[in-house]
C-alpha cells in the first residue's frame, strides 16, 4: 500500500510539473525592462520623414509602443485589435516600424544603398497601413534595427506600455488578442492614468 | 598514412569553414575568437536552443555584428555579457548566475540526486532488517518445502 502510494504519488507530481511546464509559452521571456526608463532613440517619422520622435517626447503621457513590420505575419492577427484600440482610446500608440526591408529577407541587403533601403522601407510600410487601416498615433522607422536590439525585441510584434515618467511597465511579446488587451492593457492603462 | 592525412587535411579545412561562416567578415583573428567565445555563451532569443554563434536568425546576426562593434570599440567581455543582460535578461545566458530565481535551476538537480540517495539507502536498510528478521523454517514447513521440491522435480 505504502509503496503503491510512493509511486502513484510521483507520477501525480510528474504529471503536475509536464502540464504547467507544457503550457508555458517559451517565447514569454520576462523582459528585464520592466520597471526601467524606456531607452531613448531618435527616429523618423513615418508620415514626416524629416522629422524625429523618441521616448522624451512622450514624457507626461502614458503610451504604447508597438513593434511591427509589414513582413510579419503576426502582426496581421493583431492588427484588427489594435485598429478597434486606436478608434476607443485616446493613449498614443506609437508604431515602431523594424527593419521593415533588410528583415524581410527577399533583398541582397548588400547590392541595395542606405537611401535605396530607406526609400523602399517608407514606401512599403506606408503600402501596408493604407491597406490594413493604420491605428498608430504616429510611426517611427527602425531600418536596421537598432533600437530593437535597445528595447530587448526578438520576436515581432512586441508590445510595451511606457508610463508617464518615461518608465516601461510591461511588454508583451507576440500578437495582442482581444484578451489581453482588455485583460491586461486597458487595466494598466487605467491605473496609469488615474 | 595517405588517406589518414587527407582524411585529416579534409577534417581541419572543414572546422575551419564552419568557424568562418559564423564570422564572415573575420579580419583580427584575435578579436573573431572573442566573438566566437562570447556567442556561444549566449542564447539566441529567437530559436531559443541554439546560441548566438551557431544560428542563422537574422536577430543572432545583429547581435554579432553588434559584439564585433563593441568588441573594436575596446569593450571588455563582461561589458558586453552586461550589455545583452540589461536587454533580454538572464535568459540570454547560457549558464545563468545562481540567485534567488534560479536556486532551483542550479539546485534541482542535486537535490533530486540526494532525494534518491535518500530513497535507495532507506530501502536498503529496511530490506536487510526485513532479511535478517526472517525466521529459519520450522520442521513442518521444511517437509512441506522438501515434497513440493519432490513433486516438480523433473523425472
Amino acid at each position: 500500500m505504502n509503496r503503491y502510494f510512493w509511486i502513484l504519488g510521483g507520477f501525480a507530481a510528474l504529471v503536475v510539473l509536464l502540464a504547467v511546464g507544457l503550457n508555458l509559452n517559451p517565447r514569454d521571456v520576462p523582459s528585464p525592462l520592466v520597471g526601467k526608463p524606456a531607452p531613448a532613440f531618435s527616429l523618423n517619422v513615418l508620415a514626416q520623414p524629416q522629422q524625429t520622435l523618441g521616448p522624451k517626447d512622450m514624457l507626461g503621457k502614458v503610451w504604447l509602443l508597438n513593434v511591427w513590420s509589414s513582413w510579419c505575419v503576426s502582426c496581421r492577427q493583431e492588427h484588427p485589435v489594435l485598429v478597434e484600440f486606436s478608434k476607443q482610446s485616446k493613449v498614443p500608440l506609437i508604431g515602431l516600424n523594424y527593419k521593415e526591408v533588410r528583415g524581410d529577407g527577399e533583398f541582397d541587403m548588400s547590392k541595395m544603398s542606405v537611401e535605396d533601403e530607406k526609400k523602399l522601407a517608407f514606401q512599403r510600410a506606408n503600402r501596408w497601413l493604407s491597406q490594413h487601416g493604420d491605428p498608430y498615433t504616429l510611426t517611427v522607422m527602425d531600418l536596421d534595427g537598432r533600437v530593437g536590439i535597445d528595447y530587448g525585441v526578438y520576436g515581432v510584434p512586441e508590445t510595451y506600455v511606457i508610463d508617464k515618467a518615461g518608465m516601461i511597465r510591461m511588454k508583451h511579446t507576440g500578437p495582442i488578442s482581444p484578451d489581453v488587451l482588455t485583460q491586461k492593457i486597458l487595466p494598466l492603462l487605467a491605473e496609469l492614468n488615474k | 598514412m595517405m588517406l589518414r592525412a587527407l582524411f585529416l587535411a579534409l577534417a581541419l579545412f572543414s572546422i575551419g569553414a564552419q568557424a568562418n561562416e559564423a564570422a564572415p567578415l573575420a579580419t583580427d583573428p584575435v578579436a573573431e575568437k572573442r566573438l566566437q567565445d562570447l556567442s556561444t555563451e549566449l542564447r539566441c532569443l529567437v530559436c531559443q536552443n541554439q546560441t548566438i554563434a551557431d544560428s542563422n536568425a537574422e536577430l543572432a546576426q545583429d547581435l554579432r555584428t553588434e559584439i564585433r562593434g563593441m568588441i573594436q570599440a575596446g569593450k571588455s567581455d563582461k561589458e558586453i555579457i552586461d550589455f545583452m543582460v540589461t536587454r533580454y535578461g538572464d535568459f540570454v545566458l547560457y549558464r545563468p548566475p545562481v540567485k534567488g530565481i534560479t536556486l532551483l535551476l542550479w539546485g534541482g538537480p542535486v537535490a533530486l540526486m540526494l532525494f534518491g540517495l535518500f530513497a535507495l539507502i532507506r530501502y536498503l536498510r529496511q530490506r536487510a532488517t526485513r532479511l535478517a528478521d526472517d525466521q529459519p523454517l520450522s520442521a513442518d514447513e521444511a517437509s512441506r518445502a522438501a515434497e513440493l521440491l519432490e513433486e516438480i522435480k523433473p523425472k
